[in-house]
């Protein structure tokens, strides 16, 4: 069986070294890979890059974009931007939300609190789309995983417009992106050089932005990732040891038959 | 099972059990003094593994379904709470979802196992077929698992999948109303997809029953494919095989947890983190990695009732397979040309999946039609075929003399 498995794995190779080229010729760019800190087996967020992301989201990107699935509160926990309680309310307190019926059954507009969701920039789709130009902003909780390609994407995309080349048509409203399918984009490029001033006196490049908000977003998609790298590693010794010890004991089982 | 029962109630309350329900001596004769050929290797651990496979599918989707809402309007949301503010919500997910693909990796070794040592070949003809009948509620499972997180592939591929039994003729639209519960894949759908989810892998235990009873009868077969002809050729499953199964089983929760912690997301689809949304179609819609080879036999066909005829008669051909092999000899070790033939073949089934991922167009299409052919003549003439022209090589007399030569002088 041994020898029919190499057969199988080298005409596999071979076969797939044949075919990859064709698949090569997509229709966007590939986006450049970048050393995230979050990456590998031991990868982290930094934390900085996390509370620049943040206001990069808040200023730039939450005029259109709504993030459903975080709660303000999502910004203290532990493997996140881990702002401190205080900061959090701070934070909430600069939105208003409606609550209610109250005990007079009328609706009421109140403070956010720390465990209120972000507050999305549209009453819903219809009135987003309405805003601009029938093209649905998307909600970014989730952008980092439901995008092939994931941060790399997401920052290739920000930092990649250009004119559109010869021979592409443009409607308005449209922009060129040659990393995304189709090369055609609603969204105009959103970042430009110190468009906003960051808290800890970082210059505010576009490159620099693009980062940081990437990396902001992919907290938001991943919040658990650094608890679940770390348990992996702790999962991966304990099976390791577990595996050398059943080894052990088939051996020496094994070892008085014949 | 062969032999009389070793089994010896110690106890007062073992012995007054035994009397009554003789449940501890059938576990017992089951595993712990179940007579195991000696020289099983370490294809043969993937049935350990599949239970604790199955086992570990029906305990985390237990604790998912507390917290799931099979809703349109809540499902997507409900899977996101269970990621973000249940205690563990990731690990339960990503264990169950990952679980699924390990599941398939799993069966497929196992299948594959059996056809290359012959282990569907009399007596072991309704073992194997109820294998099948396990591959088959697997995938009804996987199917409708996938659809649950409502993501763009859950609607789009259940929406491809149900439109198949439009292609049934006359009675084929009313199937698919019925199947729906409307007239698309909308809430209905998903709630009896619910429903079904979570009543089939019982079924699956079920019929595992069934397939350890059916093995239990004949015995296992062995890598000679020889049977077992004195108890000099076995030993009992405790403690020999359960040790080997545990440290086969110990490896593969090292490729598992590979897969949960640090890649939990590769094996499925970035668009499934999309929210369904039946006015947006996504550019390809592709099922789940380990349906791949039978989308590509589905699409090859350029009629839609010839495809789905072919794609069903792909899973059905494996029924037959015990009295299509007219080989006597079990083990492909004895067989020099089967052998060859049993790579072509594994590479065809290699090279559906890879197409099955592709669009259905130009090359892909020429290749997935070959493919197909090749598929279906394996079964239905290379096999009949072979056992007839096929000169085997010179079998051992027993279990026990190929394992005796192959140890060097003492």
């Amino acid at each position: 069986m041994r020898k029919a498995i190499k057969t199988i794995l080298g005409a596999s190779v071979v076969a797939m070294s044949l075919i990859a080229p064709a698949q090569a010729a997509g229709d966007a760019k590939h986006p450049g890979v970048i050393d995230w800190s979050f990456n590998g087996p031991l990868g982290t967020y930094d934390r900085d890059a996390l509370r620049r992301g943040y206001q990069v989201y808040k200023e730039v990107c939450a005029s259109c974009h709504s993030m459903n699935q975080l709660s303000f509160r999502n910004l203290s926990q532990e493997g996140g931007p881990e702002f401190s309680e205080a900061e959090v309310k701070a934070i909430a307190k600069e939105y208003m939300v409606e609550d209610g019926p109250d005990d007079y059954g009328d609706m009421y507009e109140r403070e956010a609190l720390a465990s209120d969701r972000f507050v999305a920039p549209y009453p819903n789709d219809n009135a987003a789309r309405a805003a601009n130009g029938g093209a649905y902003p998307p909600d970014l909780s989730l952008i980092n995983k439901a995008r092939s390609g994931g941060p790399d994407y997401i920052h290739a995309l920000l930092t990649g417009y250009e004119e559109a080349p010869e021979g592409v048509e443009m409607r308005p409203g449209l922009y060129y992106n040659p990393y995304m399918a189709g090369g055609k984009i609603a969204m105009p490029s959103p970042l430009m050089e110190d468009l906003l001033e960051y808290g800890d006196g970082t210059a505010a490049s576009v490159e620099q932005m693009s980062l940081d908000v990437t990396h902001f977003l992919n907290w938001a998609a991943e919040p658990e990732l650094e608890a679940r790298k770390r348990a992996g590693f702790m999962v991966l010794i304990y099976l390791a040891i577990f595996a050398g010890l059943m080894y052990a004991s088939m051996r020496k089982i094994w070892a008085d038959l014949h | 099972m062969s032999g009389e029962s070793t089994y010896d109630p110690g106890t007062g309350f073992t012995q007054w059990l035994d009397t009554r329900l003789p449940i501890l001596r059938l576990a017992h004769d089951s595993f712990v003094d179940y007579p195991t050929p000696k020289n099983l290797n370490y294809w043969w651990t993937f049935g350990g593994i599949l239970t604790f496979c199955l086992v570990t599918q029906i305990i985390t989707g237990i604790i998912l379904a507390m917290h799931y809402t099979p809703h349109v309007d809540f499902a997507f949301n409900s899977v996101e709470h269970i990621m973000r503010n249940v205690n563990y919500g990731w690990l339960i997910r990503y264990i169950h979802a990952n679980g699924a693909s390990m599941f398939f990796i799993a069966v497929y070794i196992h299948m594959f196992r059996g056809l290359y040592y012959g282990s569907y070949k009399a007596p072991r003809e309704v073992l194997w077929i109820l294998g099948v009948v396990i591959y088959l509620l697997m995938m009804a499972a996987a199917f409708m698992g996938y659809v649950l997180p409502w993501g763009q592939m859950s609607l789009w591929g259940a929406t491809v999948i149900t439109n198949l039994f439009g292609a049934i003729p006359l009675i084929g639209e009313n199937i698919a109303i019925w199947l729906w519960g409307g007239y698309s894949v909308d809430n209905p759908t998903l709630n009896r997809f619910f429903s079904l989810h979570y009543l089939i892998p019982f079924l699956i235990f079920g019929v595992v029953i069934l397939h350890i009873w059916a093995l239990h009868v004949p015995g296992n077969n062995n890598p000679t494919g020889i049977s077992v002809k004195s108890e000099q050729d076995t030993v009992p499953f405790h403690p020999y095989y359960t040790v080997k199964d545990g440290f086969a089983l110990s490896l593969f929760l090292i490729l598992f947890s590979y897969f949960i912690f640090f890649a939990p997301n590769v094996l499925g689809h970035a668009d499934n983190y999309i929210q369904a949304n039946p006015l947006v179609t996504p550019a390809h819609i592709v099922p789940e990695w380990y349906l791949l080879p039978f989308y590509a036999i589905l699409r090859a066909v350029p009629d839609k009732l010839g495809g789905v005829a072919l794609m069903f008669g792909a899973i059905f051909v494996l029924f037959l397979l015990p009295w299509l092999d007219t080989s006597k000899v079990r083990s492909a070790r004895y067989r020099p040309l089967f052998r060859q033939f049993y790579v072509l073949f594994i590479l065809d089934c290699l090279l559906l999946g890879y197409l099955g991922a592709q669009p259905a167009e130009g090359i892909y299409i020429v290749l997935a039609r070959i493919g197909t052919i090749y598929y279906f003549a394996h079964f239905l003439v290379v096999l009949p075929v072979l056992g007839l022209v096929e000169k085997p090589k010179a079998i051992p007399e027993s279990i026990s003399e190929p394992v005796l030569a192959a140890k060097p002088a003492e």
